[in-house]
């Protein structure tokens, strides 16, 4: 018999790694619909490969390999991965980009619980450094069918005949143009007419990435409401990108994107809701929590702004995972019964 | 006039009452209803009867009995013993009249399978009382009064067993702001409050009314979570009934832990008691309604405190609430709720924070609040313990604000230091962040290893300095000795010398009495040297020699240690 408290809530690690997939639903079913059935494809891969790694590693370190591999950890490092990526990417760059996670970041480092960087942003930043390229390859959407899509995946790489079906995610499109802006005659000198008339552009953001954007951010919701996430790390997120973007665009109009285009354009609700929430690389107390979700907005806006990179969240939340500890020592909250924070004498 | 001026103000401050709240804290299923369907029972006078001696804070008292010896019911039968223990301890009776028939070790209901000395009796069936004479407590001097309920046996029936007399100051009339009567009961299953507050509200009304007086509180808050509607309407009925001043009745809201002491004065009042500090200290003082009952008892009726309600609840065929003669195994009270086939443990107290008995044959003692019978329906064991994910469920939880993971993580690295920087001691041990721990990690267990390794560094340290102490004693001891030795050859040299030479003045003789011949007599000069080696002593600390107000404040050291060791103790729940 075991020492009190007897009663334990009916709840698991893998019950939380099962809802946070189940979170995920909402933007992947938008995501199936705006850019195709490529993405499942993706899922599978990096799914099948991280239970694979995992299983691998485990075995390896003599851990208890049912016990861990069902805990859903790896799958929901894989779908992250597969989700953050394009769809279009070859699949062995989708089964690399895994096998870092799972074996390296997640591993190396000691397994659940012990990594200090977020195993799929790992992944996604040693990837877009080594193949931009290939990390560029999102469709058109609305445009290719399954068959194609799949002879993309599993294809030889044909640059040229990729270019007719690709095109630029809403955040590069615009870097590209406001970039481009001044070299020639007719390009587009400010956001707005960068953004008019270009085909990757919705309603508030990019076609159909707004949607996707709004299903992850449904999802979001839920897993709040399910007391899987606090309300610190998604809100400080977004309301600091919304304040910088908005900011900037108030004051420059012509060379910074809205903060509904930062938000809804590129990964941040993804981000907001399933990246920075990771608990064990993020900050962990509710003060910390809120310096290191701005952290990773402050920086996101800046490489996004500035950066060689369209979208800078996987740059950024590896920065701020280094100063976690940094941040939760400065950041304890105060106990009960005591005045303030690091009080030794009440 | 003036009864009426308070009343209204009373209700006045009811409409403006503002409830504060705590951080943290959990809903279990609390499985209240089934042992509240019927009425207390009294349970039946076992065989035998194994009374403890030792069943509070503070040190064992000091049997009165021996074998064959008769006794009555509600005979002193362990003294509370000031030679050994100071004041913090507290008298034991005889639950019912009939031969002492051993005094001996016993099992102790504790998890480890502790022993302790016990008194067995062998009832006689008779039930026959002692002289028992009220207590009037308005002719009596705070003292004598602190002293009765005392050698009544009062202590604090919530859990934690502290001396009831031990919270009444004596002699300084220090006037408190707020007394609180707890009667929260926030644990699952554990209803035994719940069914006296529903059947004898009088009764506790009447025990709160002589704290209400001894402490000269300035007001009494009587706190009930609100999944006890019956026990508020009677208790409220109670007090309406007496007219009381600056006495009321509150539902606090029902959440695991609101029955902590600290977190009722917490929600109640808004202080919040540090880990270390008194309540009194804030003008705030916390009673269990069975406390205020059993004082009633003592102080009204002249009845040391010799029995108890005892929910008997979990796995069972009929969960109930027993009036139980303190001494009584438990496998007497369990047989008359009958445990179901599949029970496979007992427990001490609720299942947040209750202890695992090593067998049924324990005696029920005052600290017994529920005796939980579990299977591995009701309680299965846990699962595999994961790695820890951070997810700072626990912290959310936490009651008293703690970063719980992050001391697992010292507790478990063993770094002890850092654990008490982020505040360990603090910890009040309520289970709630094990409960909602998604990787199964018993955390408690870290802490109660934690924080025994910490206790068991200390007192080591303590024994070396003790061993130091001693060393440096006997050091200096020698020392005098020596600077003794050569002061007696000094002065034997001086005396030939001033035979041989007649000289009057050497510096040794300075305020000496000088004889009549002009030169210092050999025993003035011995005393000179021995009065000088006495001012070079040092008095060693911790010996001999100690003023009263020394002596005292040592004790109040001592059981402030003790305190906070049983605090931690995980036999000890929550309220007092």
């Amino acid at each position: 018999m075991s020492n009190s408290p007897y009663l334990l809530k009916a709840t698991s690690v893998q019950s939380v790694m099962l809802r946070v997939l189940l979170a995920l639903l909402p933007g992947l079913v938008a995501y199936i619909w705006f850019f195709g059935a490529a993405i499942v494809v993706q899922i599978v891969l990096a799914s099948l490969t991280a239970l694979a790694a995992e299983a691998l590693v485990l075995y390896l370190r003599g851990k208890p390999l049912a016990l861990f591999l069902t805990d859903g950890s790896a799958l929901v490092t894989a779908w992250l991965i597969a989700l953050s990526f394009p769809p279009l990417a070859p699949w062995w760059l989708v089964v690399l980009a895994t096998l870092t996670a799972i074996i390296v970041a997640k591993h190396l480092y000691g397994g659940l619980g012990q990594n200090p960087f977020n195993p799929a942003m790992v992944a996604f930043a040693l990837m877009i450094v080594a193949y931009p390229q290939l990390m560029s390859r999102w469709p058109v959407p609305g445009a290719v069918d399954f068959a194609t899509q799949w002879g993309i995946i599993f294809g030889p790489y044909a640059n040229h005949a990729l270019d007719a079906i690709t095109m630029a995610t809403p955040l590069d499109a615009l870097r590209t143009a406001l970039h481009s802006a001044g070299t020639l005659p007719s390009a587009p000198t400010t956001v707005v007419s960068a953004l008019a008339n270009n085909p990757a552009i919705g309603h508030l953001a990019g076609r159909g990435w707004e949607w996707i954007a709004a299903g992850y951010l449904v999802g979001g919701l839920w897993l709040m409401q399910q007391r899987i996430i606090t309300w610190h790390l998604p809100t400080a997120f977004l309301a600091t990108l919304f304040l910088l973007s908005g900011l900037a665009s108030v004051i420059n109009p012509a060379d910074f994107a809205g903060p509904l285009f930062h938000l809804f354009g590129g990964g941040a609700m993804l981000a907001a809701f399933f990246i920075v929430t990771d608990p064990v690389s993020a900050a962990t107390t509710p003060c910390g929590k809120l310096i290191f979700a701005a952290g990773v907005a402050l920086l996101t806006w800046i490489i996004r702004c500035f950066g060689a990179y369209p979208d800078g969240i996987a740059f950024a939340v590896l920065l701020m995972n280094i100063a976690v500890p940094l941040i939760d020592m400065a950041t304890q909250p105060r106990v009960f019964g005591y005045k303030k924070t690091g009080d030794d004498v009440p | 006039m003036e009864v009426s001026g308070r009343d209204h103000q009373t209700r006045h401050h009811t409409l403006t009452m503002r409830l504060f709240d705590f951080n943290g804290g959990v809903k279990p299923d609390y499985q209240k209803e089934a042992s509240t369907q019927t009425p207390i029972a009294v349970s039946p006078t076992p065989t035998f009867l194994v009374i403890p001696l030792h069943q509070s804070i503070g040190g064992t008292p000091r049997p009165l009995v021996s074998v064959d010896d008769r006794v009555l019911k509600g005979q002193r039968i362990g003294a509370a013993d000031a030679s050994i223990s100071g004041d913090l301890s507290s008298a034991v009776h005889a639950s019912t009249s009939g031969h002492v028939v051993a005094v001996e070790m016993r099992l102790m209901p504790h998890p480890s399978g502790l022993s302790a000395l016990c008194v067995v009796i062998a009832p006689d069936g008779r039930d026959e009382w002692i002289e028992r004479k009220p207590f009037d407590y308005r002719y009596h001097t705070r003292d004598e009064t602190r002293d009765y309920l005392r050698d009544a046996g009062v202590v604090g029936l919530g859990g934690a067993v502290f001396p009831t007399h031990l919270k009444i100051s004596s002699g300084k009339e220090d006037r408190l702001d707020t007394l609180i009567i707890n009667g929260a009961e926030c644990e699952p299953y554990i209803t035994c409050d719940d069914a006296l507050m529903k059947e004898r509200a009088d009764a506790i009304i009447q025990g709160v009314a002589i704290l209400h007086d001894l402490l000269a509180a300035g007001q009494v808050l009587i706190g009930i979570e609100d999944n006890k509607p019956e026990a508020i309407a009677a208790m409220q009925a109670a007090v309406r009934a007496r007219n009381p001043s600056d006495m009321e009745v509150i539902a606090v809201p029902t959440r695991y832990p609101a029955g902590g002491a600290k977190q009722l004065i917490r929600v109640l009042t808004g202080i919040e008691v540090p880990h270390g500090k008194r309540s009194t200290d804030y003008g705030v003082q916390c009673f269990n309604v069975g406390t205020a009952y059993a004082i009633h008892e003592a102080i009204n009726l002249g009845q040391p405190l010799i029995s108890r309600i005892v929910t008997v609840a979990g796995n069972v065929t009929t969960p109930r609430n027993y009036e139980v003669l303190v001494g009584t195994p438990m496998k007497t009270l369990l047989a008359q709720s009958q445990r179901l086939p599949d029970t496979d443990c007992l427990i001490m107290g609720g299942p947040m924070m209750g202890v695992a008995l090593p067998s049924d044959e324990v005696p029920v003692v005052k600290a017994t609040n529920c005796i939980l019978a579990g299977s591995k329906k009701l309680f299965p064991p846990p699962p595999p313990e994961m790695p820890c994910i951070r997810c700072g469920e626990c912290a959310t939880v936490c009651p008293a604000d703690l970063q719980p993971f992050e001391l697992y993580w010292f507790s478990r690295a063993k770094i002890f230091g850092k654990a008490q920087e982020y505040h360990l001691f603090d910890c009040i041990e309520c289970g709630c962040c094990s409960y909602v721990c998604p990787s199964h990690i018993p955390l408690v267990d870290y802490y109660r290893f934690a924080k025994s390794e910490i206790w068991a560094h200390e007192s080591e340290k303590e024994s070396a300095d003790k061993a130091r102490d001693h060393y440096e004693f006997r050091q200096l001891r020698e020392e005098r000795e020596t600077q003794e030795r050569s002061a007696r050859l000094a002065a034997k040299a001086a005396t030939s010398r001033t035979a041989a030479m007649a000289v009057p003045e050497t510096p040794a003789t300075e305020n000496i009495p000088v004889s009549a011949t002009g030169s210092a007599t050999p025993a003035a000069l011995i005393a000179a040297a021995l009065e000088r080696a006495r001012a070079q002593q040092v008095h060693p600390k911790n010996t001999t020699d100690l003023t009263p107000a020394q002596q005292a404040e040592i004790a109040a050291i001592e059981a402030r240690r003790t305190e906070i060791r049983t605090q931690a103790h995980p036999h000890l729940p929550l309220d007092d």
